[in-house]
């Protein structure tokens, strides 16, 4: 059997994988190890299998994203703070046969935009809403979030979050999915590869639902771990996030094709 | 049976050295180099030949730096 | 022959948006102008022109829904009054520094606060001074006639296209409700989507093949990018400044005071210088139609013309008046004269008020 060189490898017919070319070349500002990264590039490998890229329109929102439109190769509208969902309602209504999303945080949907996310689930505008959930608010440097959980410490919680003061986590996810009006609803994780894997299955899902022209919002949360906000190491954080957050924001389906799953 | 040989190229200065791909390859192929790159990261460098390309650690990196290639031998 | 009708002003505004070939209306009922919202409703131009009617959860929502119309090149208003505008000023702002082209409808209560539903002219400040954060001016045109309620809107978002620049129509409670007769203007046309991708090779409404994705943010973290792009908003206000301004002068050749007033005051005011002439004192009416750009080179040319004192009548405690001020620059009296609160001024109030501040004191 020939030795096979490094040479005989790397070679454009042998590619196996590489970063879509719907993320554009600048440097992620995002920090070591967070799921924003991962999620950004797996919506942009998505619109470009689905040779979607001419016809996509992104809102980005205020967060640690807000600079999600510098990596995203599509048109890209900045929308204020929790706004995303209104914006894309009216780009979906007055161009019916573009792809729109919105991508948001915490913060952006489940505090400022509570209103926007639930009317624009409620009217089942044909939208995909990316909901990415770390549990504290990382572009202000790691406040408390509607989706910080009890006892979880932040710098406005720096004693543990008290529900008696504070109030519980918002499910904003399994709010949604009871409205009529969202058509797929589903939680995912992008911290090992089968996580990503069925991640970027639920996210090609959400999109064909929109080409598809499927009654209804697809709402994809996306439960990422924030290190610098929880102050861990990246691989650290991914592990007290499998071990705190996934116990209370549970992986999975919740709504397919417009029905409740039973979990 | 056919097997498979694999190898990664690693974009070393967009690194950031969070080590989410070491824990995901299966044959312990990366590692994180004691050098740094330019903006003070140590990054992730391959540190033996038993890469599958299953790219693993290129779906899972956060930033996307990594490129995976296979062949059959 | 054009088509008349006996309408209401919220109505005509209404009408109008939909034969200047709007492409959407995103609105939230607020008194005194939900007819607007209930007209586009009931006259299904869904069905006329194919535009997009919504009510949306609420005013911030409707004019985010504008934001994002407007970012994919299309033409897109919202209506509302006091309370409901000043919680559409984070929405217009980014609109604004988004360098992006729309219509928002006052029809101005009175405040502060929830205040009352009965006409005021309280938001000049809002309207011209500001209302959001940061640096940049609207277009503002008053309509002191229901005609003009219908004329403004086609005219606005003429200007708001050309200057991709978010522009204001400042009406209120009085016109808002009153019914006069207008003469419609004739349908123009939507534009296809063709049509906006070519007029608007900034709106994002889908990468073009083979070309570079848009971006449409006001947002710029390197403060000199930020500081250019606001010279260059500033540059676009001054060319605004230099073409755009209009207004109304009404008995001014041989005035020896005027009167300045906009809107249902505007209306008002030129009763009371019909009443002030039978008694021999020579008034005139100077009646800015865009509140900005402000008139200043009339206000100027009176002044050095030798003009005794304005009156600002307002129904306000007194807005319009600083601007006012601003021009005269001290040369000769200026005074305001205004009820509020949502009480109307009389045309022989406002007489009194010229007799005893301009003409008396």
């Amino acid at each position: 059997m020939s030795e096979i060189t490094l040479q005989d490898i790397i070679k454009p017919e042998n590619l196996v994988y590489k970063k879509t070319s719907l993320m554009t070349n600048k440097a992620l500002s995002y920090c070591p190890g967070c799921g924003h990264g991962t999620t950004h590039r797996l919506i942009m490998e998505v619109i470009e299998e689905l040779g979607k890229e001419n016809e996509t329109i992104g809102v980005a929102p205020v967060g640690c994203s807000v600079l999600a439109y510098e990596f995203m190769n599509v048109d890209m509208q900045e929308a204020a703070h929790g706004r995303a969902p209104a914006l894309a309602t009216a780009i979906k209504r007055l161009w019916p046969g573009k792809v729109v999303f919105t991508y948001q945080g915490d913060g952006d949907l489940a505090a400022i935009g509570t209103a926007e996310t639930i009317h624009a689930c409620n009217r089942g505008e044909k939208i995909v809403i990316v909901f990415i959930n770390n549990g504290i608010y990382g572009m202000t440097g790691g406040q408390m979030a509607p989706t910080t959980l009890p006892g979880m410490k932040t710098a406005t919680s720096p004693y543990g979050r008290d529900v008696a003061t504070m109030g519980n986590p918002l499910k904003m996810t399994e709010l949604v999915a009871t409205l009529p009006g969202t058509y797929y609803v589903t939680r995912q994780s992008v911290q090992t590869p089968a996580a990503v894997r069925k991640a970027k299955k639920a996210i090609k899902k959400a999109f064909q639902n929109q080409l598809d022209d499927k009654p209804g919002v697809s709402f994809i949360e996306v439960v990422s771990n924030c290190n610098s906000g929880w102050k861990m190491e990246p691989v650290q954080s991914n592990t007290w996030m499998e071990e705190n957050m996934f116990p209370f924001y549970q992986i999975g389906d919740l709504k397919v094709d417009g029905k409740l799953i039973d979990r | 049976m056919a097997k498979v040989k694999g190898d990664i190229v690693i974009d070393i200065e967009k690194c950031k050295g969070c080590e989410v791909c070491i824990a995901a390859c299966p044959n312990s192929v990366i590692a994180m180099s004691k050098k740094v790159n330019g903006k003070g990261y140590h990054y992730s460098e391959k540190v033996n030949d038993e890469c599958i390309g299953c790219a693993n650690c290129a779906i899972v990196c956060p930033d996307g730096v990594i490129t995976v290639y296979k062949v059959k031998i | 022959m054009k088509e008349l009708r006996l309408m209401k002003g919220n109505e005509a505004v209404a009408e109008a948006a939909i034969r200047a070939g709007a492409d959407g209306y995103f609105g939230y009922p607020i008194t005194p102008q939900t007819e607007v919202i209930e007209y586009l409703f009931a006259e299904k131009p869904y069905e006329r022109t194919g535009m997009v009617v919504l009510q949306a959860e609420s005013e911030v929502a409707a004019i985010n829904m504008v934001y994002g119309g407007a970012s994919c090149g299309k033409k897109v208003m919202t209506s509302s009054s006091s309370p409901g505008i000043s919680l559409k000023q984070e929405g217009i702002s980014y609109i604004a520094g988004a360098e992006l082209p729309c219509l928002i409808v006052n029809v101005v209560r009175s405040g502060p606060g929830l205040g009352t539903i009965q006409p005021a002219q309280s938001d000049y400040f809002q309207s011209v001074k500001g209302g959001g954060h940061g640096d940049y001016r609207l277009i503002v045109l008053a309509p002191s006639s229901v005609q003009e309620m219908s004329d403004f809107v086609p005219l606005a978002f003429d200007l708001a296209f050309k200057y991709r620049t978010p522009a204001l129509i400042i009406s209120d409670g009085l016109i808002g409700q009153m019914m006069e007769k207008v003469e419609l203007f004739d349908q123009i046309p939507r534009l296809t989507d063709e049509e906006v991708i070519k007029r608007h090779p900034w709106a994002t409404n889908g990468k073009p093949v083979g070309g570079e994705r848009r971006i449409l943010t006001s947002l710029d973290l390197d403060p000199h990018k930020l500081e250019s792009h606001n010279w260059h908003l500033q540059a676009k206000y001054k060319t605004i400044e230099e073409n755009e301004v209009r207004f109304e002068m009404l008995h001014c050749e041989d005035a020896e005071y005027i009167i300045v007033a906009y809107g249902s005051s505007a209306r008002i005011a030129q009763k009371s210088i019909q009443l002030a002439r039978e008694k021999g004192i020579k008034v005139g009416l100077l009646r800015p139609i865009t509140l900005w750009p402000f008139p200043k080179k009339p206000i100027d040319e009176l002044t050095k013309r030798g003009i005794k004192g304005f009156l600002s009548v307002e129904m306000s405690a007194g807005q319009m008046i600083e601007d006012v001020k601003l021009v005269v620059e001290g040369r000769t009296k200026v005074e305001h004269f205004g009820r509020y609160g949502g009480v109307i001024h009389s045309p022989e109030q406002v007489l009194e008020a010229l007799e005893q501040k301009i003409i008396g004191g």
